[in-house]
């Protein structure tokens, strides 16, 4: 049986940033499958050297131009961190419920305008308008929600304004909290809707054992903040993270790679998810045993269905999170801050997974060194390893080059890359 | 120019014209191409209004065949230089998009060190990788139109945009975000003893950042008649450090610092 495959897929689209995927199979012998990245990069751990503090979250949030908001409150952390700053209890709050509307929104984004078409064999979502009207308005409805949210607390959808070190230039309308949690509150149906859809596709059955790596709950579900843990058993505190995460250069990539007990790990949804299941909230545990989703679950396409999740998880606990804010009097919005000498350390859950920030600073408050770890960056080297199991699978069984290419790009987007700011 | 067939819109009972539109994108964060897509109670709307032959951070499909290119984000490689020397040739109209393509952005700030291979080496150690100066588009290729911002507002993409379609000029403000911060009722930030560079960057954002109780740091780059020696002085009166002064001026590349003048 003579069977030779082919793909190469230049510049993957419905992706961020840019990347490349070829793999070629030879009489049935996959002979190579290869994941590249191109990206250019922008050097922003260099750009900041010199910089005062307060430069830094306005800054790196223009790392990534979907989890800006989780990369500016990263920023902030590890510079509070540096300056022995602790955050109010209504700073807190009001940051995770920012996070968790910008986790939403890119969850969506990403299950429905770029991952979704593919299902549904399509190129985009456009052609979807017309065919599946009905799934579009959901989407942009939920979007939407989303991003009004980020305007209402950070006062801006993309790199947001009012987030600084020490807490909030502006605190949001009381008034629009509570009707954020109306639309909340009603938006839980549609995604219970977007779930049904979900499960009516045909999501790829592929393992590959995998180590993942998240932030480690204490209690609650894990964003802002806290000690780190892989499901082999490796535990390590925030500053340690380096150890973590081991950055290596490679050839065929202009980010680094990654590596902790074996020669890749995974970050992201299925990684918080496979890691912190008893930590869910009720309603979202439950919607990932109907689709079977339960530790450790090995199957890279699963990890749209633990976006899925997440977004259940982050609509309920936001909802929460805005009847204890309105149940308060507000405070002072932001404390005030005194730099020094030191070095802050923050890691944060963003969409695409465990993000850190590193910053040393002079007596000035200056920048002598900064270090980021994007979370895409940590999931390169998975991303290679499983599309050469996957290529060496479909080897044995198949020998169409456009099936092979769709299977081998719906991997790749399933990790929702983040090329772009994985270089940076 | 040829008319795209039975979905037609009208506007005043015109026949609307739907440009081909393409989007690219260079070195960037991608936040301003997916501001186009931010905006979902209008993006349908935006979307009757121009025909998307290409962007491939949304689709698959693509074409060579546009008239209008937006391109965002700054030019840093060779094989950037030849993309977009290409693109050039094909579209009609090629709209800088965002303020890493109108003047470097937030990458320009590289640029500020006078030895890059030190850079390269700083990030990457002894595995650097291809990297050169920071360009706007404007070094390399004739930019029809810039939109200004980091990111662009929305809903000036689509006025623009809506006046490509119905073949009117497009006319930027000439006047200082001070003036959108003042129709406002904002409370000015100086008095709050905050720095901002709303007297001299050019509006149009509708002081987006002074509405939500933060400075200005100049994305949009300088207004007409902007005086920025003038205004480094009056900062300076009011006890700003040159440091502080200097980080906003420049951050995203619009304003001509000494700093720069050696480099370009
Ligand atoms: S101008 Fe700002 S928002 Fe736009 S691509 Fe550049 S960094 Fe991103
Ligand atoms: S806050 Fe800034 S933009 Fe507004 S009036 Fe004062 S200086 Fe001008
Ligand atoms: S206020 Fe200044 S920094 Fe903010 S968006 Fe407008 S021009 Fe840009």
């Amino acid at each position: 049986m003579k069977k030779t495959v082919s793909v190469d897929v230049k510049h993957l689209s419905r992706v961020e940033g840019h990347g490349n995927i070829n793999i070629k199979i030879k009489n049935g012998k996959l002979l190579e499958a290869k994941w590249q990245v191109i990206e250019t990069p922008r050097f922003f751990e260099a750009i900041l050297v010199g910089k005062k503090w307060d430069n830094a979250p306005w800054l790196t949030s223009r790392i990534c131009g979907i989890c800006s908001i989780g990369h500016m409150l990263a920023s902030i952390r590890a510079v509070e961190n540096a300056f022995g700053i602790t955050p109010d209890e209504q700073t807190t709050k009001l940051r995770l419920l920012l996070k968790h509307m910008e986790t939403l929104q890119s969850h969506i984004l990403h299950l429905c305008f770029l991952a979704l078409p593919d299902f549904m064999h399509a190129g985009s979502i456009f052609p979807l308008i017309r065919s599946h009207g009905d799934i579009v308005l959901l989407a942009a409805r939920m979007k939407q929600l989303a991003n009004d949210a980020c305007d209402c607390i950070g006062g801006r959808r993309l790199h947001p304004t009012r987030t600084v070190v020490g807490g909030f230039t502006a605190l949001p309308d009381k008034k629009d909290l509570a009707s954020l949690s109306e639309r909340l509150a009603a938006s839980l149906a549609d995604l219970m809707t977007l779930a049904d859809i979900f499960r009516g596709l045909n999501i790829p059955d592929f393992e590959r054992e995998t180590e993942f790596v998240s932030l480690k709950g204490a209690g609650d579900y894990p964003f802002i903040g806290g000690d780190l843990r892989s499901s082999d058993n490796v535990e390590m505190k925030e500053h340690e993270y380096r150890k973590m995460t081991n950055e290596y250069m490679t050839e065929q990539s202009t980010s680094k790679w990654c590596r902790l007990s074996r020669n890749s790990f995974a970050v992201g949804a299925l990684a918080r998810l496979n890691n912190n299941f008893e930590f869910l909230h009720p309603t979202a545990r439950e919607l990932a045993r109907s689709f079977d989703l339960v530790p450790l679950n090995h199957n890279p396409f699963m990890n749209n269905i633990a976006q899925l999740v997440e977004c259940v998880h982050v609509v309920s606990d936001s909802i929460a999170l805005i009847d204890h804010l309105l149940s308060s009097e507000f405070t002072a919005p932001r404390q005030e801050v005194i730099s020094k000498s030191g070095i802050g350390v923050a890691a944060v859950e963003v969409p695409r997974g465990i993000l850190y920030h590193c910053y040393e600073f002079d007596d000035n408050g200056r920048i002598v060194k900064a270090d980021c770890v994007i979370p895409t960056g940590q999931n390169h080297a998975n991303i290679q390893l499983d599309l050469e199991a996957l290529a060496k699978d479909y080897a044995a069984r198949g020998s169409d080059d456009r099936e092979l290419e769709l299977l081998a790009s719906m991997l790749v987007r399933a990790y929702d890359p983040c090329i772009s700011c994985s270089v940076h | 120019m040829k008319t795209n067939g039975a979905d037609d819109k009208t506007y005043l009972g015109i026949p609307l014209y739907r440009p081909r539109v393409a989007f690219f994108e260079f070195t960037s964060c991608e936040g301003c191409q997916l501001q186009i897509l931010n905006n979902e109670g209008t993006l349908l709307d935006f979307l009757s209004l121009v025909e998307v032959v290409a962007f491939r951070e949304a689709m698959t499909e693509k074409s060579d065949d546009y008239e209008i290119a937006f391109i965002e984000g700054s030019i840093t490689r060779d094989d950037e230089v030849e993309r977009l020397k290409k693109i050039r040739k094909k579209a009609k109209v090629l709209v800088a998009l965002g303020s890493c393509a109108c003047f470097g952005g937030v990458n320009q700030l590289k640029n500020r060190f006078h030895d890059l291979i030190a850079v390269n080496k700083m990030v990457y150690g002894e595995h650097p990788v291809n990297s050169g100066l920071v360009r706007p588009l404007c070094d390399i290729v004739k930019v029809d139109m810039q939109i200004f911002g980091c990111p662009v507002k929305k809903e000036e993409v689509e006025k623009i945009v809506i006046n490509l379609a119905l073949g009117k000029s497009i006319v930027l403000p000439k006047y200082p975000v001070c003036m959108e911060c003042k129709a406002n009722e904002n409370i000015c930030l100086f008095e709050q003893g905050e720095p901002c560079l709303g007297p001299i960057t050019r509006a149009g954002c509708d002081s987006w950042c002074p509405n939500n109780k933060a400075g200005c740091w100049g994305c949009r780059g300088p207004a007409d008649d902007a005086n920025v020696e003038q205004m480094k002085k009056v900062m300076k009166d009011l006890g700003f450090s040159d440091e502080t002064i200097m980080d906003r001026l420049e951050c995203f590349g619009g304003f001509q610092t000494d700093e720069k003048n050696g480099q370009r």
